[in-house]
Parts: structure tokens; C-alpha cells; sequence
């Protein structure tokens, strides 16, 4: 090969940069350009403030290097809420588009700006704040509820999360070194292909996936090994806390769906990077078959998301109306029949690519049997309710807006599910509102009633209510507002990603939904102004008790925030709500007897190999191949190495332990 | 049977109950009523059987949910107001948790609905079914037996629709006719990446693929101009891939198949191949003529000449092969039309700054593509040489 | 459900444990997750070539590529390295390093020699012309049996590591449990690779 290589025609600066070069930097677009002043001097500004309060040893050894499920739990939702703000604000671009460019108006937003945008939006709501909001507080709170002292592979823990980041901080790159993609959350071929989308926005959205997908995927082994194994003892099945139970069914999707979306994005890649023919037209390729492969993960997934929010909602219901749980046994195995349902109907996506009568009407009841359990489980709060006393707290205030706003979404839900219900309705607005309906007023829901209730565990102060009813009606009206009006515009027959309209009376509604996106920007503004006066005002809303809301399962048990060991002793379950029966049943904490707690050593591997998986996926998408050669050699090296390290664990002595829990005794004793 | 009487009896009921419904609702929130007057809910009220039967069936299923979702949003909310802490009066039972009576009814609810609207679904999916040619062009009107379908051939190109009308031997873009309450027969395919073709006041859409022939039977009641689309996102040009769908009464019809005869030009596959390459917002067009199954020639990607029909690549793989000397196949199997982007460059450039050699073979070294080799291979449209020494082998093909 | 109590009535229940809990390690379960996890990558890839395997863009088909003979000797190979891998974890079982080891090498030039056969035979199909770019049957073969070897491969650089931390630490309870990890992953790829043998190389050829 070498022998013929011409030296008068060796592009030095191919060989170095690839296809990067200058005029790949989008400085000449002023969105960007403020875009980009904006988040480089707020990075200044938090890089200047770690500096000057001499951050960066602490950052690095207790939460970086960090093996302890809470802290990855934490820094998890810190990512999602990050890309939370990204999130939206193409959201809101968006719909500011749609709103203005009517008729003669082009609008703000050029195909080319809008097709990355929508995309964006999409990948970033679902891979980089859905997800690491489910998997943070999975992490966070499923080994405390299940009375362990971490979760099964502790360091693998700490890679998930940096694979995780590491995926966000690829696509955000692309936002200021090239394009990202233009072919939508889901890239569909041909036009995902290399004939179709030759610039690097595709590759971009494979790399950000690919490497995350490889954190999600290791994060759900390992949480469904630590509620497998991990359990205290007397724990059994059916004692498991419904969230418990939930992670688990999630976890259990994410590792057989996870794998299915690795896959398929290896294929797409190879007909990328190798000019294999997969998916393409031509050459016996098949594109159909993408549509197959990806909503086979794509479908689970949406249970990923919704299942731990389900479970959220329980621990809710049951705590906040201070009664047991109704029907827990129709709760659990409602989740597993969703579960194994969520495999068979991934073909409703795609009713309209004629697959034929018989295949279409299968596909369409089964989801429709989907809401037979969800229809339990929305029944199941509803008798948890009745005969309660129900404390109108932030987190039971998401539930019930959650389960007014859920019903809608569930019935469009199954209207689409009809297959010639779906042919007048497949991809209109109709289903943007449809799947916002479930995700926002499901997922986010959810997600923000679990902040809310296990904030006071976290941190040990709870959340300042005024600014969270705040954000929730913001949040409440602002949905209804957005989308509300995207139904109705759907059965206009008005349909998704379009940057521009003709028809002028269109516009009166995409012009309220923008005034909601307006409530919803107010919605977050309230989230993040509610943390910030939370924490000033901490002292006021301290909790010394570690069980501020009278909780019934046993992370209420211990202070908080936990110790490092979750437990100084291990818990002995007797009943499903463990910490219930204690207090009860007049339990006292143990005073003496402390013993050296086996832990888990940090260690700063995962973060490395984070690192340089940015690298490698970063020279990937620019054809800088030698620098994925050395990278990809270097993430081989780091893992082998790690691999030779066997001083992992280390022992808290007992004296640590008896000084943290002498101070917990004087500050419960302090309260009486 | 007696599934479908009570099916088709509940449709009825939902239907009437929407039409009760809506004085009320208008009266309730006057606003939203003022808007929506203003506005054409063209899914809710279409001008196509199909349409029409797909909105009933909306309608139907939508009425069938609501017998369960309104009770919980109301339960929902009474609950939550009654059963509030400050409310001392209410009762509080927190031991109760378990009823079986009661998880029986909350599992066989759901159940009951779900199996009416499972045949519901069952019997309207074989009925609907894109596939299926009509039985009945509007409620009580059968088909007549010697009615014969208006067949229209429609391609998604980057970025207009292109319709052949095969009975009269014309052609449109951006334009499509058709006479009101006779059948209608799309055949649809794509010439790129996917679309769907979709007249909502017509029919369900189906999606529009390339290499591929897409079935959709429609008929139109009304005379009027009816907004048509792709729904499915196809790149930079999408939005504004519409088109005008005209229904037209007999002689309106008549007229408009002889306006475009006398106002077209010829669509020869030179025309075609001009046609195809990638344009936005573009005009509507007629063709008096085009060349001989050039819509099939589309379907099996080979409207530029030269290249192997993918019938012909059926034939040869179902026969098992064209065995090991068989490398010429792959260029004429070679499908690109789209120069997205790299004006007109050859489309073997796919991976062009990578320095790596095109996809067609196996190449040493670094040397740029983009010069000499793809050009002769993949030049396209535009290499006249390319379109005389070719052309007769395609002959054997078809 | 019921509050029920493991401790007789009478006495007072107990509510945790006074000596440390040690909950039985999981990583044989998590190991045994992430195969599964990696069969469904190889159900994809099984299932793409079920798909797009009869697609030969009017090119070649198995019949006239695949070498049978030549595959047999390179399905021996893997099984071979099958066996003595359980030789290896017998004598693990034993304490017996040294024959560990040798069993362990024995394993790795098994491995060798399959991956061996499988590149000559995958440049040899590129030198006829019949590269994964041919057509979707060729893309969707190199995919599957790439993906394949690309696992052997992987497993080489394991068993390889493996043997040095064994020299240096010996057979201890952690080498012992990655040598069983190591274990379940190639007994995987070999039942993966009868399934390559008979659904791509034998049905290829006798259809």
C-alpha cells in the first residue's frame, strides 16, 4: 500500500486535522457566535470560582474520582439539569420559527439551522436529560432503599457516568466545531446515509450516542446485579419498595434494548465509514430494516423512561397520603406485564410503511393491551388516595398534575395506536403533542416530584416551596398551553419539522404554544431559582431528622445526608414498608457496637477513559485518524491497566464510624 | 357479527355524542371556539370516503376512551380535594390497601374497553387497508362493477411530487387532479429517501420509498382544492414539498387533462434525470408526454441509462447469483442522485476529505477522489459519453 | 403484604445486623447480564444477514465464495480451545497454576490459529472482489463474523492478561473469579460461532 502512495499529492493537512478545518467553525453565524460568548464566559466564571476557592483537589477526589452511588447520583441530574437549559432553548427556537415565518416571512432559523435543531432538541431531551434524571435517581436512591451500602460494581458506576458525559459533551461540541445532525433523533436512512448526509452532523449524532449508549448500557447491569444480589436481609421480591421495583424492570430493558441500539448504529456507521450496504437503496441494502432495528430499542425505551417515574409516583402517593400503597401486588406485576409488552408493539411507529393489514392490526392491539396495566397503575394511586390524608406537598403536587395530564396523553396514545387512526395522524403535531403529552407530563413529572422528595435526603435542607409551586404551575399551565394547541394544529393536518407555512391561519396557535414555551422557560427559571433561595435559606429548612416527610421505606432510616456507608449496621426487613414497621414497631437506633465498614476505594480510571473516549469520538467524526488510532490505544492501555490495580476496597475504621454516629445521636437529641 | 353491530353501533353513538357535544363545548370556552372556527380541521372534516371513514373511527375510538379517562380525571380530582389533610372530616383508613373486589373491576375495565376497541381496530384495519382496493365510494354507494380506477403513479423527488397519469399518458409536478367519486389508485414511490404522500383531505398517508411501490386507493367526493404534503421530514426542502390536490368534476377533469396536453412538454428520461436532481419551491409543471415506463424505471432505480434494474437484480439473486466475475454489477447497481452538497462532484466523493479512496474498489494510497475516479463511474446525468455506450446494454435488462 | 414477622411473637423482632453484612459478590451474575446483553447484539447481526443474506446485488452468493472444508478446520479450532479452556479451569479448580497456564497458552494458540484462518479467508474473499462493499449479503457476512472475530480477538488480549496477573499473584480468589468470567465468555463465542457455522456457512452452501 505504502509503496504507491503519491508524495506530491500527501495532503499534510488532511493527514493532521481530516475534513476539520477553519471554515468549519461557524463563526460567521451570530446565534452561535452569542451562543458561544454566553457559554464560555459562564465557563470562566465557574472555572475562576473553582480556582479561587481551591476546588479542584476536592473536586477531583470526592466527586470525580468518586465511587459512591450518591455522589454519581448527584452528578447525574446535575448533567440533565445542564442539558435541561440546552434542551430548551432549541425547544424555544423552535417554536419561535414556527411562530413567525408565515407567508413571506422566512423566519430567523434557515433549513439548514432548523434541521440541527429539531434534531437536537430530540437527542438531547431524550439521551442527556431524561435519561441521566432517570439513572441518577435510580442511583441515588435504589441502594438506600434496598439497605445497601453501594451497588454491585461501584467503579463501573463511576464509568457509566463519565461514558454518559462524555457522549453530551461530543454533541455539544458539535455545536461550535461544525454541524450536528439534520436527519432527525432517530436518523432514518437513506437520508442518514453517507450519499444522503455526507457532512459530519450525522457522525456527530452516531458518536454521542454510540459512547453514552455504552454508560447506559453498563449502568443498567449494574443495577439490576445490585437489586438481584444486594438486598437486605428479609428483603424478599415481594417486599421490594415499588421504585425498587421499577428500576429493576428498567434496568432489565435497558440491557436488552441497549445492545439492539449499539448495534444498529454500528451498521449505520459501517455504511458511513466503510461504504458497506446495510441500509442504503442501492446494493441489496434495506432501510426498512432500520426502521425495524431501531424502534425495537426505541420502543422499550420509552418504558425505560416512564417506568422509574411510575415508581417515583408510588413512593409518592402512599408517603404523602401517609397509607400504604393500594394494590401493591397488581402494582408489580402491572410493571412486569408492561415490561414484556413493551417488546411487541415497536412496529406502531411506522403503521403507514404498509406492512399489510394482519401485521399492522397485531402491532396495534398489543399496544393497546399496554394500557390495560397502566390503566391499573393509574387506578392503583387513585385507591391510594381515597381514604388518605393527603399532604399537599411539592412532590404530591406533580403526581396529581401528573396524573390528570397522563390520562390525556395514554388516550391520544391509544387513538394512535389505530392503524388508519394513525394513517390521518402519523407524524403531524398531533403526535409531537401526543409524545410530549406522556413525556413531559410523565417523565418530567416525575422526575421533578423525585428531586422534590429526595432533595431533603440529599442535601439534608428541603426544597423552598414557594418557588416550586411556582415552577410546577408554570410548568402545568405552560405544557397545556404548548400543546394543546399542537393537537388542534394536528388535526389541522399540519405536520412536524417544518420550518415555514403558507396557510396564515395556522399561525394564531403556534403563536400561543409559543406563549406556553414562554411558561415553561418561567417554569425552569422558578426550578433553578428554587434551588439557589434552598440553599440560602438552608438553615430554615434544615431536617435533622433524616425523615422529613414520614417516610416509609428505609432510606428515611438513616441521616440526612447518608454517611459515606449508608448504614452503620445493615437493615433487617420484615415488612414492604421497612422503615413503617420500624418506627412502629418502636425501633431504636443503635448507639454502640460500631464495626469497621468495608467500602469501595475511589478512582479516577472512569474519568480518564471518559476523557478520552471525547477524543476518540471527536477524531472519528473529523477523520483525524491517527489521533483515534493513539486514543483508542490509550482508552485499551488505561482499561488493561486499571485491570492490575486489585487494592480496591479499604475499611472505615470504627472510630470514623462511632464519630458520625455520635453526632447524628446528639443532633436527633438536639431535636427532642 | 354481533361484535361488529355493537361496534358499528357505538360508532354511531360516539358520533352523535360528538355532534351533541359540540354546541355545548362552543358555549364553555368561547375563545377557543372563536379560533377553531377560524381554522379548517381538515382531518376532522375531509372530503374523501377514506378520510371520512378514518375520522369516524378517530371519533369512535376517542368516544370509547373518554368513558374511562373523564371518570378518573374527575375521581382524580374530587380525591384529591376531599381527602386533603385540612379536611379532618374526611375518613382516614391508612391500613386499607388491598380490596379484591375492587383490583378485579380496576383490571377488567380497562380490559373490557381495550377488547372493544381491539376488534374495532381488527375489522377497520382490514377495511382501511391502503392495500385494499375500495368496495364503496361513499356510504350506501358501491363501486360499479365496470368502474375502472383513475391509476396515478406518484414520486417523491428532492424536493416536488412528480405524478404520472398512465391513462392518459401525462404528467405533472406539483399538481395532481382527479375526477370526484371515482376510485383512485396511487401507486408511490420515492426517487431518493423516504416520504410520505399525504392529502389529508383524501386519505391516510402512506410512505413514498425509493426502490420500492407503495399501494393507496382514495376516492374524492367534493370538488375543491385540497392542500397536499409530505409528512414524513426529507432534508433542507421539505417544508415546502406541497402541492395542490384538485378534485375535479367530469368535465373539469376532461378539461384539465386536455390543458395539460396542450401546455406540456415531453418528459424524456433526459428531462427526467434534469428533473430529479434536488430543487425547492418549484413551479407547477405539465408534461403532455413521458417516455415508456419511465415510472417503472424510477421504482427499479435505473432511470439513468446504463444502469441494472433492481428487477433485473431480483431475477439474477433469486437464480442465485451472478457468481464471482460479476464486478461490473456493482457500478450499474450503483443508486445515487442526490449531490447534496457537493454541487458536482462525483457521489463516490461520499467520504471526501477523508484522503481514503471512494467505495467502489479497493485503491492504494491517498490520493484526493474527487478528480478522475468517480467521475466516469457515477458522472451522472451529465457525461454524454457515458449515455450512447451503455444505453444498449440496458435493452437485455428489462 | 401482610406484616409479617420472621421473629417468633414474643420476642422483639430484629431490625439490623450486628455483624457486617457481606452480600455474595455479584459478579458472576453481572458478567452473565453483559453476555446476554452481547447475544443481542449478535441476534441483530443474525438477523441482518437473515434479512439482506440472499441480497448478492447480482453478485456472489455462498455457494460461490465459502470454502467449507477450510471452515470445518476452523470450527475444530474453536472448539478445540473450548475444551482445553475447561482443562485450564479444572485444573484452576485444583490449584494447579502451572498447568493452568499451559492449558490457558494452549487455549490462546487455538484462538490464534482460528483468527488465523478466519483474516486469510476474509482477504481472500476482498482479493476476489467480494468485499463487505459487494453487496448487503457480503456487508452483513463481514459484519456478523467480523463482530465475531473482533470478540475472539478481544478475549486473546484477556486470556493474555490474565496469564501474567496469574504469574504474578497466583490463583487467588480474584484471578480465579475473572478466569471464570473469562470462561463464560469464550464458551459464549463458541456457541455464537455454531451458530455463524451452521445458519451462515452450512445452510449458505447447501441451500
Amino acid at each position: 500500500m505504502f509503496s504507491n502512495l503519491d508524495f506530491t499529492n500527501l495532503d499534510l493537512q488532511k493527514l493532521v486535522f481530516g475534513r476539520l478545518s477553519l471554515a468549519d467553525i461557524p463563526y460567521h453565524e451570530p446565534i452561535l457566535l452569542v451562543t458561544f460568548a454566553v457559554v464560555a464566559m459562564g465557563g470562566v466564571v465557574v472555572l475562576g470560582a473553582i480556582t479561587y476557592f481551591r476546588f479542584w483537589g476536592p473536586l477531583w477526589r470526592d466527586w470525580v474520582t468518586s465511587v459512591d452511588h450518591k455522589k454519581i447520583g448527584i452528578m447525574y441530574i446535575i448533567l440533565a439539569l445542564v442539558m435541561l437549559l440546552r434542551g430548551f432553548a432549541d425547544a424555544i427556537m423552535m417554536i419561535t420559527q414556527k411562530a413567525i415565518a408565515f407567508g413571506p416571512s422566512e423566519g430567523y432559523l434557515p433549513p439548514h439551522h432548523y434541521d440541527q435543531i429539531f434534531t437536537a432538541h430530540g437527542v438531547i431531551m431524550i439521551f442527556f436529560v431524561a435519561m441521566p434524571f432517570v439513572t441518577g435517581l435510580m442511583n441515588y436512591v435504589v441502594p438506600l432503599q434496598i439497605g445497601a451500602r453501594d451497588v454491585s460494581f461501584p467503579f463501573l458506576n463511576n464509568f457509566s457516568f463519565w461514558m454518559t458525559v462524555a457522549g453530551a459533551v461530543i454533541t455539544m461540541i458539535s455545536l461550535f466545531v461544525g454541524e450536528f445532525s439534520r436527519a432527525t433523533w432517530l436518523g432514518y436512512p437513506p437520508l442518514s446515509g453517507a450519499d444522503m448526509s455526507p457532512g459530519v452532523g450525522v457522525d456527530y449524532w452516531i458518536w454521542g450516542l454510540q459512547i453514552a449508549g455504552i454508560g447506559t448500557l453498563l449502568s443498567g447491569i449494574n443495577l439490576v446485579a445490585t437489586i438481584v444480589k444486594m438486598r437486605a436481609p428479609g428483603m424478599t421480591m415481594m417486599k421490594l419498595p415499588v421504585f425498587v421495583w421499577t428500576s429493576l424492570c428498567t434496568n432489565v430493558l435497558i440491557v436488552a434494548a441497549f445492545p439492539i441500539l449499539t448495534a444498529v448504529l454500528v451498521l449505520l456507521s459501517l455504511d458511513r465509514y466503510v461504504g458497506t450496504h446495510f441500509f442504503t437503496n442501492d446494493l441489496g441494502g434495506n432501510p426498512m430494516m432500520y426502521f425495524n432495528l431501531i424502534w425495537i430499542w426505541g420502543h422499550p425505551e420509552v418504558y425505560i423512561l416512564i417506568l422509574p417515574a411510575f415508581g417515583i409516583f408510588s413512593e409518592v402517593t402512599s408517603t404523602y397520603c401517609g397509607k400504604r400503597l393500594f394494590g401493591y401486588a397488581s402494582m408489580v406485576y402491572a410493571t412486569v406485564v408492561i415490561t414484556i409488552l413493551s417488546y411487541l408493539v415497536w412496529l406502531h411507529h411506522f403503521f403507514t410503511m404498509g406492512s399489510g393489514a394482519n401485521v399492522n392490526s397485531f402491532f396495534g392491539i398489543t399496544t393497546m393491551i399496554i394500557s390495560i396495566p397502566t390503566g391499573a397503575k393509574i387506578f392503583n394511586w387513585l385507591f391510594t388516595m381515597y381514604r388518605g390524608r393527603i399532604r399537599f406537598e411539592l412532590p404530591m403536587l406533580w403526581t396529581v398534575g401528573f396524573m390528570v395530564t397522563f390520562v390525556i396523553g395514554g388516550m391520544t396514545g391509544v387513538l394512535l395506536a389505530v392503524p388508519p387512526a394513525d394513517f390521518v395522524l402519523h407524524n403531524s403535531l398531533f403526535l409531537v403533542a401526543h409524545f410530549h403529552n406522556v413525556i413531559i407530563g410523565g417523565v418530567l413529572f416525575g422526575m421533578f416530584a423525585g428531586v422534590n422528595y429526595w432533595f431533603p435526603k440529599a442535601f439534608g435542607f428541603k426544597l423552598d416551596p414557594f418557588w416550586g409551586k411556582m415552577s410546577f404551575w408554570c410548568w402545568l399551565v405552560g405544557f397545556y398551553l404548548v400543546f394543546m394547541p399542537l393537537y388542534v394544529l394536528g388535526l389541522m393536518g399540519v405536520t412536524r419539522r417544518t420550518q415555514h407555512f403558507d396557510d396564515p391561519t395556522l399561525q394564531p396557535w403556534f403563536i400561543a404554544a409559543a406563549c406556553g414555551a414562554v411558561l415553561i422557560l418561567c417554569g425552569i427559571l422558578s426550578l433553578l431559582v428554587q434551588i439557589v433561595v434552598s440553599i440560602r435559606n438552608r438553615e430554615a429548612l434544615r431536617d435533622t431528622t433524616g425523615d422529613p416527610w414520614g417516610g416509609r421505606t428505609l432510606e428515611w432510616s438513616t441521616s440526612s445526608p447518608p454517611p459515606d456507608y449508608n448504614f452503620a449496621f445493615t437493615p433487617v426487613v420484615h415488612d414492604l414498608d421497612a422503615w413503617y414497621d420500624m418506627k412502629s414497631r418502636g425501633y431504636a437506633r443503635p448507639l454502640n457496637g460500631f464495626r469497621p465498614i468495608h467500602m469501595p476505594k475511589n478512582t479516577g480510571t472512569g474519568a480518564i477513559i471518559g476523557g478520552l473516549s471525547v477524543v476518540f469520538g471527536f477524531a472519528m467524526i473529523w477523520y483525524i485518524w491517527w489521533l483515534a488510532a493513539l486514543s483508542f490505544a490509550a482508552i485499551f492501555i488505561v482499561s488493561i491497566v486499571h485491570t492490575f490495580n486489585y487494592n480496591r476496597d479499604f475499611y472505615i475504621p470504627a472510630d470514623t464510624v462511632v464519630r458520625a454516629e455520635n453526632e447524628r445521636t446528639a443532633v436527633l437529641a438536639g431535636r427532642v | 357479527m354481533s361484535i361488529a353491530a355493537v361496534i358499528s353501533a357505538l360508532t354511531v353513538r360516539a358520533q352523535r355524542l360528538a355532534a351533541r357535544a359540540r354546541p355545548l363545548r362552543a358555549a364553555l370556552v368561547l375563545p377557543l371556539a372563536g379560533l377553531l372556527a377560524g381554522c379548517n380541521l381538515v382531518v376532522m372534516n375531509p372530503s374523501g370516503d377514506v378520510a371520512v371513514q378514518q375520522r369516524n373511527l378517530v371519533i369512535a375510538s376517542t368516544g370509547l376512551m373518554l368513558l374511562i379517562i373523564v371518570p378518573v380525571i374527575i375521581l382524580t380530582l374530587i380525591f384529591a380535594w376531599h381527602y386533603r389533610d385540612s379536611n379532618k372530616s374526611a375518613t382516614y383508613d391508612p391500613g386499607w390497601h388491598h380490596s379484591t373486589q375492587l383490583e378485579v373491576v380496576i383490571w377488567s375495565v380497562p380490559l373490557v374497553i381495550i377488547i372493544a376497541l381491539g376488534a374495532l381496530t381488527w375489522i377497520s384495519t382490514h377495511t382501511l387497508d391502503p392495500y385494499r382496493p375500495l368496495s364503496r365510494i361513499a356510504p350506501g354507494q358501491p363501486v360499479a362493477a365496470e368502474t375502472k380506477p383513475l391509476e396515478v403513479q406518484a414520486v417523491a423527488l428532492d424536493w416536488k411530487w412528480l405524478f404520472f397519469y398512465p391513462e392518459y399518458g401525462v404528467a405533472t409536478v406539483n399538481e395532481l387532479a382527479a375526477p370526484v367519486d371515482r376510485p383512485i389508485s396511487f401507486k408511490i414511490t420515492a426517487s431518493s429517501v423516504m416520504n410520505t404522500f399525504y392529502v389529508p383531505a383524501l386519505a391516510g398517508m402512506v410512505y413514498a420509498m425509493p426502490g420500492m411501490e407503495m399501494k393507496l386507493h382514495a376516492v374524492i367526493n367534493k370538488p375543491g382544492v385540497y392542500e397536499g404534503l409530505s409528512a414524513q421530514y426529507s432534508g433542507s426542502g421539505f417544508s415546502r414539498m406541497t402541492f395542490k390536490f384538485h378534485g375535479l368534476d367530469e368535465a373539469a377533469f376532461d378539461a384539465w387533462i386536455a390543458k395539460v396536453k396542450s401546455e406540456g412538454k415531453d418528459l424524456s428520461r433526459d428531462a427526467y434525470l434534469e428533473l430529479e436532481k434536488p430543487s425547492e419551491r418549484e413551479p407547477v409543471r405539465y408534461y403532455a408526454s413521458a417516455a415508456d415506463g419511465l415510472f417503472s424505471r424510477i421504482v427499479n432505480m435505473c432511470a439513468l441509462p446504463g444502469k441494472m434494474c433492481m428487477s433485473e437484480m431480483m431475477k439474477i439473486d433469486a437464480a442465485g447469483g451472478a457468481g464471482v466475475h460479476s464486478h461490473e454489477n456493482r457500478e450499474r447497481l450503483r443508486y445515487d442522485n442526490r449531490h447534496i452538497q457537493q454541487g458536482d462532484e462525483a457521489p463516490g466523493a461520499t467520504v471526501p476529505a477523508s484522503g481514503r479512496p471512494p467505495r467502489s474498489e479497493p485503491q492504494p494510497g491517498g490520493a484526493p477522489p474527487a478528480g478522475g475516479h468517480g467521475g466516469h463511474d457515477h458522472g451522472g446525468h451529465s457525461a454524454p459519453g457515458s449515455d450512447g455506450s451503455v444505453a444498449p446494454a440496458q435493452r437485455n435488462n428489462n | 403484604m401482610m406484616h409479617t414477622d420472621t421473629a417468633p411473637p414474643g420476642t422483639e423482632p430484629i431490625f439490623h445486623l450486628e455483624e457486617e453484612h457481606h452480600p455474595e459478590t455479584s459478579t458472576l451474575l453481572g458478567f452473565w447480564i453483559y453476555l446476554m446483553s452481547d447475544c443481542l447484539i449478535f441476534a441483530v447481526l443474525f438477523a441482518t444477514y437473515g434479512v439482506l443474506g440472499r441480497n448478492y446485488a447480482a453478485g456472489p452468493s455462498p455457494k460461490d465464495l465459502f470454502d467449507l472444508p477450510l471452515v470445518a478446520l476452523n470450527t475444530a479450532m474453536l472448539l478445540f480451545s473450548s475444551i482445553t479452556y475447561g482443562f485450564a479451569m479444572i485444573a484452576m479448580d485444583k490449584g494447579r497454576q502451572a498447568a493452568t497456564q499451559v492449558w490457558l497458552a494452549i487455549t490462546g494458540l487455538f484462538g490464534a490459529a482460528f483468527l488465523g484462518i478466519e483474516l486469510y479467508e476474509f482477504s481472500h474473499l476482498i482479493h476476489e472482489g467480494a468485499g463487505p462493499q459487494r453487496s448487503a449479503f457480503l456487508s452483513s457476512f463481514f459484519t456478523l463474523v467480523g463482530t465475531h472475530g473482533l470478540h475472539v480477538t478481544l478475549g486473546l488480549v484477556w486470556l493474555i492478561v490474565l496469564m501474567v496477573q496469574v504469574t504474578q499473584r497466583g490463583l487467588i480468589p480474584e484471578n480465579q473469579r475473572r478466569l471464570m468470567c473469562l470462561s463464560m465468555f469464550w464458551h459464549f463465542l463458541d456457541v455464537v460461532w455454531i451458530g455463524v457455522f451452521t445458519f451462515v456457512y452450512l445452510m449458505g452452501v447447501l441451500q
